[in-house]
């Protein structure tokens, strides 16, 4: 069993390491194959976009539409307030952003460079909370919100995402380069510590906050478990919660649903691939930085 | 382009890991600064977060946990004081329901199968595109990664389609090959393998990047002996590169079976838990009847079994792959 594991790869590939000229290109089919499966989906939801009724239900199905049409985006947005949706999903997503890039940057500072007692509970909270499942969470919340008078609201919707414990550990991580003597220079000529942290230590760390401002708001964006339990009211509904309440409307196929729920779709994604591809380092930045802690 | 990544993905690698070196603690070392010298700042600037924790992370745990003794429903929303308490009723009755053991049962089906696929084929391309691919690498790790970064939903809704029975595209695919297709979504025994092979194309991505992180990680020195004996590229994988990632394939395995334990969004948004509950997981579970029936009290027994389960499951995947290590 072991053995032609061993000698099998060596017969084919006498060419002896390095992507020479016979693997270079077969590694590249096969990493091109792996990629047309990856993106197909999403080639699949574009196309479709812009397909007639009469070939979203062709049989074999066909890739190019064999007339393009503008007519899911128009029914679209005449059926559903796409507009208000969108709205919502950014008016949410650009506040839990702003909230969390003060507080986690306020705790991470704290936690770097502030001598305190109880700093190192402090942190063990911050470590303790990147570890909750959300699930225990959402019942409670359910009620708590309920109780505030906050379903559908905004504020029901920002609260529970204001400050997350991954950010502030990413803070932190940042935050321990800054030398100690720049702060010590700092304080010396009188400058308080709320002066040291706007004026010297976040100026310092844009990257960082650069990276955290993309991963919150992009969690923010594709949330959809506490928007779908925190809003009962269609008006209130973010983008995702009102394209799955589409999608699993009995009702829809009426009026050429399938074709402006792909649509829809698409005006839901595009936009995260956009700023992905263009912000593209510094995902894998903090996600390297999120997981080799 | 592809240096430019190269460079910064290697510098995200080492960076963090030389950082956390630096103590977590209070410094005791030179003894210069004592503890308390920004004691007020210091909890001024902690505050903010620990409040938010506080209400929206530490009481809502206590609370799902008491709740779970109680008979909490519709009423008692408006009124949770006035939930009845139950002892340990929720809890033996969720060992007798059928619907919660068919969920427990295709969560643990959905860890078993997808938790592999996913770490295998993440790290099978992180290999090539880290080591077989010089050209265009950045074009093809966005192209491998972008499925992560999208809305679930839209993702789902259009894999509903490209599933359907009909008019989809795996339909087509295999109709054009002489073949036909299951009913994926519709069939008992298709459903939970399709949501499956979605969760793994969505999930490869993450895989990927940790594992290209931690390939630049290892020196290319060790590789380059490895070659200079004579290693193949196969004996250079098993023997060289996979015993220096463990470290990542742990984290990577742990992070993906946490995410697979609590797995929602897919069956919610693809079958509702159909057919006949073969997609039904322990989260949509509890949703359902935390939320469509309101027997909440019922509901945060199950958060709390699905809790104590991954829990359970994380130490035993901490403990067996740290094992291997040594």
């Amino acid at each position: 069993m072991t053995a032609p594991t061993v000698t099998d790869p060596t017969a084919t590939a006498p060419t002896r390491r390095r992507p020479g000229r016979v693997r270079g290109p077969l590694l590249y089919t096969v990493a091109s194959l792996g990629l047309l499966v990856m993106s197909a989906p999403f080639l699949w939801m574009a196309l479709s976009a812009f397909k007639t009724k009469k070939d979203l239900t062709a049989s074999p199905p066909v890739w190019i539409p064999s007339h393009w049409t503008l007519a899911n985006f128009r029914a679209l947005l005449d059926q559903l307030d796409m507009a208000r949706y969108f709205m919502n999903s950014l008016i949410v997503a650009v506040l839990v952003t702003v909230c969390n890039l003060l507080f986690c940057s306020m705790l991470g500072y704290a936690l770097a460079k502030l001598q305190f007692t109880g700093r190192s509970k402090v942190f063990g909270i911050v470590l303790a909370a990147l570890m909750v499942p959300g699930n225990l969470l959402v019942l409670p919340l359910y009620v708590l919100m309920t109780k505030l008078n906050l379903i559908d609201s905004y504020a029901g919707l920002v609260l529970p995402f204001a400050a997350g414990a991954f950010g502030v550990f990413l803070m932190r991580q940042f935050m321990q380069s800054i030398p100690d003597e720049l702060l010590e220079a700092a304080r010396i000529d009188g400058a308080g510590e709320w002066y040291i942290f706007w004026r010297i230590v976040l100026p310092l760390v844009k990257p960082a906050l650069a990276t955290l401002t993309i991963f919150t708001f992009l969690g923010s964006w594709n949330n959809f478990v506490w928007p779908l339990i925190a809003t009962n009211d269609p008006g209130k509904y973010t983008l995702p919660v009102a394209l799955a309440t589409f999608a699993n409307d009995p009702n829809r196929t009426v009026g050429g649903g399938n074709g402006m729920l792909m649509a829809g779709s698409l005006l839901v994604v595009l936009p995260v691939l956009l700023v992905f591809a263009v912000l593209q380092r510094h995902f894998t930045q903090g996600i390297a930085t999120a997981g080799l802690k | 382009m592809s240096l430019v990544t190269g460079s910064t993905a290697d510098s995200a690698a080492t960076g963090p890991t030389a950082l956390s070196k630096t103590p977590v603690g209070p410094p005791g070392g030179p003894g210069r600064r004592p503890l308390g010298r920004h004691n007020l700042h210091g909890w001024l600037f902690s505050t903010p977060f620990l409040v938010l924790f506080g209400v929206f992370m530490l009481l809502p745990i206590v609370a799902t946990l008491l709740m779970s003794f109680t008979d909490f429903g519709a009423r008692d929303v408006t009124r949770p004081f006035e939930a009845e308490f139950v002892g340990f009723d929720n809890y033996t009755r969720l060992f007798d329901d059928d619907v919660f053991r068919t969920a427990l049962f295709n969560t643990g089906y959905f860890v078993v199968v997808g938790v592999p696929l996913t770490v295998v084929l993440g790290l099978l391309v992180a290999v090539l595109l880290n080591n077989g691919i010089d050209r265009a690498r950045t074009f093809f790790r966005v192209g491998f990664y972008a499925p992560v970064v999208t809305t679930i939903v839209a993702v789902a809704v259009v894999w509903r389609f490209v599933l359907d029975p009909s008019d989809g595209l795996v339909a087509g695919l295999a109709s054009e090959l002489g073949l036909t297709a299951p009913d994926f979504l519709g069939s008992e025994t298709w459903a939970m393998p399709s949501l499956i092979a979605m969760a793994v194309w969505r999930n490869l991505g993450t895989v990927m990047v940790l594992f290209i992180a931690g390939l630049q990680a290892i020196p290319t020195e060790v590789r380059e002996a490895a070659r200079l004996d004579g290693a193949s590229a196969w004996q250079e994988l098993r023997r060289v590169t996979v015993p220096l990632l463990r470290p990542t394939m742990l984290y990577a395995t742990v992070i993906t079976s946490i995410g697979y334990l609590n797995v929602f969004e897919e069956p919610f948004v693809m079958t509702q838990g159909g057919p006949s509950n073969a997609t039904m997981t322990v989260s949509l579970d509890m949703y359902q009847e935390g939320f469509n029936f309101f027997h909440m009290g019922y509901a945060s027994a199950m958060a709390y079994v699905l809790f104590v389960v991954i829990m359970g499951i994380t130490v035993l995947q901490l403990r067996l792959l740290k094992d291997n290590t040594s």
